[in-house]
């Protein structure tokens, strides 16, 4: 019993590492969606953000010796910023100029790790950039003396863990209980509508896919600060798997935090499975374990789409003429 | 391609300059294609402009020679630069056509990364190991990756058909399916311990060269580049000139009324999908099939899937348009091999790429603006007309 309850405190702070990014990045493309704007682009916002924000973390750490918690948080500001700023491209395409939201989702999630890999090799010589890697709270004081609780949440986590968990909560209130909330998930299920009721259609959907754009740029350092002590140009798929958790969570953010958890723990197992008997047992190649997610977001679509929750407007360009 | 205006020109000389600019102008206006070949090079202007800039921050001093390397290094070695050249479009037209064909079909493939994996991975697998086929042994590869591919694009299309499931996000999924899979396969059947990738094809099931190797001497172009003519004709023909190509487009114009016409709606998203993957696969088998290039068990998408979707983009989905624009790739690609010489980094070629199809998606934006112009000019030109009639 002792050593299933030392694994799960062994697993439990790597699969909330996995699950942070992962429904944050959901969670923004939660609002791009529910705006009208599918944004596919998560994968290249990510890169953006990631490359950014790791990059200021780097010049910092080189000129200044703030303590490193501080830094993190300043990493992860920058690459929010990044990801907005970034993101302004695919919104600018497919709302003002109405163009096919996947081709230009496609373009950034092309030019992201292009750039990204250009400017490292040409500033370092080399695609990665490395930072020193000591952003790991070991404990929290007080709170991780708490009996269970101490253990799971509060002993080796990362500011990202409870920086997400606030965004998270806020957003998901300002989706469901703020005027600004429901005008978002108006312009996703019938912009018609709320154009007539005055909305402006151009400005909510700008909102949302920003708001995207700054959840996954700040995700994509979240990733770095979480597994790496380097980045090299890729997030390898986390946004297009944080797009197979909002499929799976059915565009609910609730539903997005157990579709995160579950991907994220198939990913934990991926990587640790030796080290839990059961599944040493079974000896199944890590890969079938990283396949899991989109295997069963595939059966998933299959069996719901006839009645699926998808925003009804996501994917279509506004168009005034078409009321 | 028949110039729009051609036989109107040579009809209407008599009635004045005038009037040959005015229909020139209407002719060009009323013609979509022509106006998207100009988005269509407008977009690769721009995707070279920010290149140039990007270049010309990193390192001002060779930018301009660096540039001129990227638009012309396939020159720079003679017949062996052209042959590579070749090569490096080959694959690309293949992806590129392929993506174009569900274009032509209302359906975006953007699981062209996917089907190009297990298309490489079977085409691999083939070529290792069933060495007895002797002189078939290549055939039967292409074939087999073509076949893997044919099925990998088949799911989503079966999805789309009978489940709804859109085509773009049952294939994101089945990239990252094709992936895994392939590196779990690549390290369970034909693994190359000592080097850590996937064993080299058998020289039997390696793609001819035939007499190619003795026009591009040194290069590395092969009868690939036959297949990919072979097969740009055939789609061209198929959509076309074809009922079957008809009712492709007709179901992806419309779903619903090509179903009230008749059609097997569900049977041609199907089938799209599947010709659509084959095309993938074949790039992936000719991509592999070759000395020098070995699949690696490294979980990353494999690029090429995504280039398509630009080259289709600029090819303006039709099969010789694609030809053309995946040999243009090719030729960025060789510039990009020459690049290094000037100390800049082939991912410019990329960030060049990316441009591109992000201008490409601009594309409807610009063609109506391009095409309000040129109806506005027309109507000034007309009053104009009408002003000396009057007078």
């Amino acid at each position: 019993m002792s050593q299933t309850l030392g694994i799960v405190y062994f697993l439990f702070p790597l699969v909330v590492a996995s699950m942070v990014p992962l429904a944050l990045v959901a969670l923004g493309a939660l609002f791009s969606e529910r705006s009208g704007v599918i944004n596919i682009a998560l994968e290249g916002i990510m890169v953006m953000g990631g490359f950014v924000g790791i990059m200021s973390i780097r010049y910092i750490e080189l000129a200044t010796t703030l303590p490193s918690q501080l830094i993190a948080f300043i990493g992860l500001l920058i690459g929010a910023v990044a990801g907005c700023l970034f993101s302004f491209f695919h919104a600018y395409a497919s709302i003002n100029m109405k163009s096919n939201q996947i081709i230009s989702a496609t373009a950034l999630n092309l030019f992201a790790p292009a750039l990204a890999v250009f400017v490292a090799r040409t500033i370092f010589l080399s695609r990665r950039i490395v930072i020193s890697g000591n952003y790991l709270i070991r404990e929290v004081p007080v709170l991780s003396d708490i009996p269970v609780i101490g253990e799971l949440f509060f002993t080796r986590a990362y500011l990202s863990t409870y920086i997400g968990v606030v965004i998270f909560i806020v957003l998901t209130i300002v989706l469901y209980k703020t005027r600004l909330g429901l005008r978002i998930r108006s312009c996703g299920e019938n912009p018609h509508a709320a154009d007539s009721l005055g909305v402006n259609i151009y400005r909510i959907r700008y909102i949302g896919v920003l708001i995207s754009g700054a959840l996954a740029g700040m995700g994509g350092v979240i990733f770095v600060l979480s597994f790496a002590t380097r980045f090299d140009g890729t997030v390898v798929g986390f946004g297009f798997l944080a797009l197979a958790v909002l499929i799976f969570g059915q565009w609910h953010p609730r539903k997005i935090l157990y579709a995160a958890f579950f991907f994220a723990a198939m990913r934990v197992i991926a990587s640790t499975y030796s080290g839990i008997p059961v599944l040493q047992d079974i000896r199944l190649p890590a890969e079938v374990y990283r396949m899991l997610p989109y295997v069963a977001t595939l059966v998933v679509l299959a069996f719901v789409s006839k009645k699926s929750q998808a925003p009804r407007a996501a994917g279509e360009p506004y168009d005034v003429g078409k009321r | 391609m028949k110039l729009p205006w051609a036989r109107k020109q040579a009809g209407d000389t008599h009635n004045g300059d005038t009037r040959i600019v005015h229909s020139v102008l209407q002719k060009v206006a009323d013609k979509p294609a022509s106006i998207s070949a100009f988005s269509s090079i407008l977009a690769i202007i721009s995707g070279l402009v920010v290149g140039f800039v990007i270049m010309l921050i990193v390192n001002p001093g060779d930018a301009v020679p660096g540039f001129f390397t990227i638009l012309f290094g396939w020159l720079s070695e003679g017949s062996r630069s052209v042959g590579d050249m070749l090569y490096f479009g080959v694959p690309i037209v293949l992806t590129g056509l392929s993506v174009a064909f569900a274009f032509r079909t209302g359906l975006f493939n953007i699981g062209a990364t996917g089907q190009l994996t297990v298309g490489a991975f079977t085409a691999v697998y083939i070529g290792v190991n069933w060495g007895f086929l002797g002189a078939l042994h290549w055939v039967v590869a292409v074939l087999g990756g073509m076949i893997a591919g044919a099925i990998w694009g088949g799911i989503a299309g079966l999805l789309k058909a009978f489940r709804n499931v859109h085509e773009v996000v049952s294939s994101i999924m089945l990239n990252y399916i094709a992936m895994y899979l392939n590196t779990m396969l690549i390290v369970q059947l034909i693994y190359n311990r000592q080097y850590a990738r996937a064993m080299s094809p058998l020289p039997s099931a390696r793609i001819p060269t035939w007499f190619l190797r003795d026009i591009f001497p040194g290069s590395s172009v092969n009868i690939g580049i036959f297949i990919a003519i072979g097969l740009t004709i055939l789609l061209h023909v198929i959509l076309n000139r074809t009922v079957f190509g008809y009712e492709l487009k007709s179901v992806g114009f419309n779903r619903d009324a090509a179903k009230y016409a008749g059609m097997n709606a569900r049977r041609n998203i199907v089938l799209s999908m599947t010709i659509s993957g084959a095309l993938s696969g074949v790039a992936g088998a000719i991509m592999f099939l070759v000395a020098g290039r070995h699949l690696e068990p490294v979980n990353q998408l494999m690029q090429e899937g995504f280039t398509g979707i630009a080259i289709a983009l600029l090819g303006l989905s039709a099969p010789a348009g694609v030809f053309l624009a995946g040999i243009f790739y090719g030729a960025l690609e060789q510039g990009g091999y020459y690049l290094q010489l000037y100390d800049f980094m082939p991912e410019i070629i990329d960030i060049i790429i990316a441009v591109i199809i992000y201008f490409s998606a601009l594309s409807l934006f610009i063609q109506s603006y391009v095409a309000g112009y040129l109806r506005r000019k027309v109507g000034a030109e007309v009053e104009l007309q009408q002003g000396t009639a009057v007078k």
